[in-house]
């Protein structure tokens, strides 16, 4: 293949780093969010006692868009690399 | 495949086709409330719904017929990200999301929304970590992938029995789903409703493999959404909280938090247990306080999850796209679908147990004199199935609330019953259980078949095997494994719930760290996969063996539900000890990994041959 060394490693550091970001995101809305529950239904959102509603539905909205997102983001680096399919 | 004679290719159609069969499913939907006010008796219309949309799929089937190899694996690689998304939402919601998954809110409030939080999630590291480089890899199997990767029949062998443990445990489940619907709307035993299921199944993935499969996972997807949709919908309707009920809920969980004050819940215990049933003794929105459930809520959250990243039913999904910017996209959309479905089960637990509880509204029966309640239809029916019991332990003859006893799987079912919605939604729900459970059926007995005759048949025994004979192959194990799984259902070993659970945590213990690995680290080698497969495995298992039937004390809480911990620490471990103390891969197998990570160029395995 003809692409560079240094164009895939900077290809890969970049998927890397939108990875280690994404991955983030989905910790906190995946455990550190429900491990406070308890303390989060103190606070009411949409009349939803929030630990409830982050369990129910907050969550998964958040995957949901960040997704989208993800997907976004990652077609814009492969274009900015060169590495995007024909 | 030609459907109809229309200008331009199937691919290009989709829309206009799956447009046309939603728009004649309503029809069929207002023809059924037609012919219900005009007397059809409640059961005919079930049978009729059933009927009907078996029917549909299994003409799918039999027009997606195939005798090409990359038809009959991946789909010729040419399914729209937003079509494949919808496949892959039907064939992740099982008979546990659809039939349970609100009963288990329903009856343990928020610690069951470990399942909504982790069956969601997963798929973010899905599209992160996996989907889009198996998708550059080319693969027809994920062992193909295993195999590969690492190289050597014993590291493509474990992959393949790790696959078949976790997927077998998991068909077993949803053909028990299937035989239960079948059994309750056609009036057959158990045990006949289990191989009518099996039919059902098989007709839909026998011919066509993985292009059949994709067809009618789109259909059944179509038909599952709406009868999940449309009853919540309606009772949000009739109690006041309009037509997007999920987003205004809060109210109704503000009510039932007074109720639950009202009712004494959770002061008053039954006097006895019934097995299988449960009473309400849980506040709903009330999360523990503990630490000890908190660690629960996650560790539950994140063995769902690597098991979502870990199953190769799901994974083989993305195969089939035909880039692999398509196949990220269609993880995307694949979770949007399935949120659809996931964000309305907590809403329909709200709105049910607000049915029940609430005084103010006709359908309550908590409170209601014994008799009264004995005297309602639904309570009646089920009863009589034994799914329902009253004991009036305190003798008042007055129902508490925890003199009610219900299986939490029937939840769903029973809702349109329960809030008093015509039959013809009863029907419909039926046909959306049954949808749910065989696409993933279809799904899990493909993945296994595939895994068999692609894997261990044509890489390992007979690698100069013809196609014809491969597909032949591939055909006689999906039905053996079938029938396999329908015999092992009709024993009823564990609840749905349950044995999906396992399932999760069998592909995670041995799965998740090799598939990871070996995309993210190119240090990875094969005698390290091979020790994290096979120490992440049988850590698991014996875990599960000695948690779950040996009668040992759960280590830190982690029970049989969430062995996946134990064996994915295990595999972790020994996949990195064992890989640093043997010799990297070779340059070539380095090379490999550079190559799946770009999105760039054909599939790994074109380039090789």
């Amino acid at each position: 293949m003809s692409i560079s060394t240094a164009d895939r490693d900077n290809y890969w550091r970049r998927t890397r780093s939108l990875m280690i970001f994404h991955l983030v995101i989905w910790f906190i809305f995946s455990f550190v969010v429900h491990w406070f529950a308890s303390a989060l239904n103190q606070v009411s959102v949409f009349d939803f006692p929030l630990g409830f509603y982050m369990a129910a539905q907050g969550s998964l909205i958040v995957f949901v868009v960040q997704l989208f997102a993800f997907v976004w983001q990652q077609d814009r680096i492969d274009r900015e690399c060169g590495m995007a399919e024909d | 495949m030609s459907m109809f004679e229309m200008k331009g290719s199937f691919i290009e159609n989709l829309p206009k086709i799956y447009g046309l069969y939603t728009g004649g499913f309503i029809l069929f939907i207002l023809l059924m409330s037609v012919l219900e006010y005009f007397g059809l008796k409640a059961d005919t219309i079930g049978i009729l719904f059933v009927g009907f949309t078996i029917a549909i799929y299994a003409v799918i089937g039999w027009l997606s017929r195939t005798m090409q190899v990359d038809a009959y694996y991946v789909a010729g690689r040419q399914v729209p990200a937003v079509f494949n998304g919808m496949a892959t939402a039907a064939d992740w919601m099982s008979g546990a999301s659809f039939v349970a998954m609100a009963g288990g809110i329903y009856a343990g409030g928020h610690a069951y929304l470990a399942f909504v939080v982790g069956w969601t999630g997963g798929y973010v590291l899905v599209a992160v970590l996996m989907a889009p480089y198996l998708r550059k890899f080319g693969c027809y199997t994920v062992p193909d992938f295993i195999g590969t990767r690492y190289g050597g029949n014993l590291a493509r062998l474990l992959a393949v029995i790790v696959l078949v443990v976790a997927s077998f445990t998991y068909v077993t489940a949803q053909i028990n789903a299937t035989g239960t619907i079948a059994a309750r709307t056609l009036h057959v035993p158990f045990a006949v409703g289990v191989w009518f299921g099996l039919t059902g199944i098989l007709l839909c993935s026998m011919l066509g493999g993985m292009r059949a499969v994709t067809w009618t996972q789109v259909a059944q997807y179509i038909v599952l959404i709406i009868a999940y949709l449309v009853p919540v919908i309606w009772m949000s309707n009739k109690q006041g909280f309009g037509v997007i009920p999920q987003l205004v809920y809060g109210d109704a969980v503000a009510r039932i938090a007074e109720l639950e004050v009202m009712h004494r819940v959770g002061e008053l215990l039954p006097a006895e247990k019934v097995p299988y049933m449960s009473a309400l003794t849980i506040k709903h929105a009330v999360a523990s306080e503990t630490a000890l459930k908190a660690w629960q809520f996650v560790t539950l959250v994140a063995c769902m999850m690597l098991g979502t990243a870990s199953l190769p039913h799901v994974l083989m999904r993305y195969f089939t796209t035909p880039t692999v910017r398509d196949a990220r996209a269609s993880v995307a959309w694949s979770l949007f679908f399935i949120f659809l479905l996931y964000f309305t089960a907590p809403a329909l637990a709200t709105f049910t147990k607000l049915q029940v509880l609430d005084p103010n509204l006709t359908t309550s029966i908590i409170g209601k004199s014994v008799a009264q309640v004995q005297a309602i239809e639904w309570v009646r029916q089920w009863h009589s199935v034994d799914f329902v019991r009253i004991i009036d332990f305190n003798k008042d003859g007055i129902l508490q609330v925890n003199e009610f006893f219900m299986r939490p799987d029937i939840v769903v079912l029973a809702t349109p019953e329960i809030a008093g919605l015509p039959y013809v939604i009863s029907g419909l729900v039926a046909a959306g259980g049954m949808a749910a459970a065989m696409s993933t059926a279809d799904g899990l007995l493909l993945a296994i078949a595939n895994a068999l005759s692609h894997d261990l048949y044509y890489k390992m025994i007979d690698p100069k095997a013809e196609t014809s004979r491969r597909l032949i192959v591939a055909r006689v194990l999906l039905l053996a494994i079938g029938i396999a799984g329908a015999a092992a259902a009709s024993f009823r070993l564990t609840g749905i719930l349950g044995a999906v659970a396992w399932a999760f945590c069998f592909a995670s213990s041995g799965l998740f760290f090799p598939l990871v690995l070996g995309i993210w680290w190119k240090r990875a080698n094969r005698a390290g996969a091979i020790a994290g497969m096979a120490v992440g495995f049988s850590a698991g298992s014996w875990y599960l063996y000695m948690v779950h039937f040996a009668g040992m004390t759960p280590w830190l809480g982690i029970d049989h539900l969430r062995f996946g911990i134990i064996g994915m620490t295990a595999s972790l471990i020994a996949m990195v000890v064992v890989t640093l103390l043997t010799p990297p891969p070779d340059a070539e197998t380095q090379a490999m990994v550079d190559e799946i990570r770009i999105p760039k160029g054909r599939t790994y395995l074109e380039q090789s041959h």
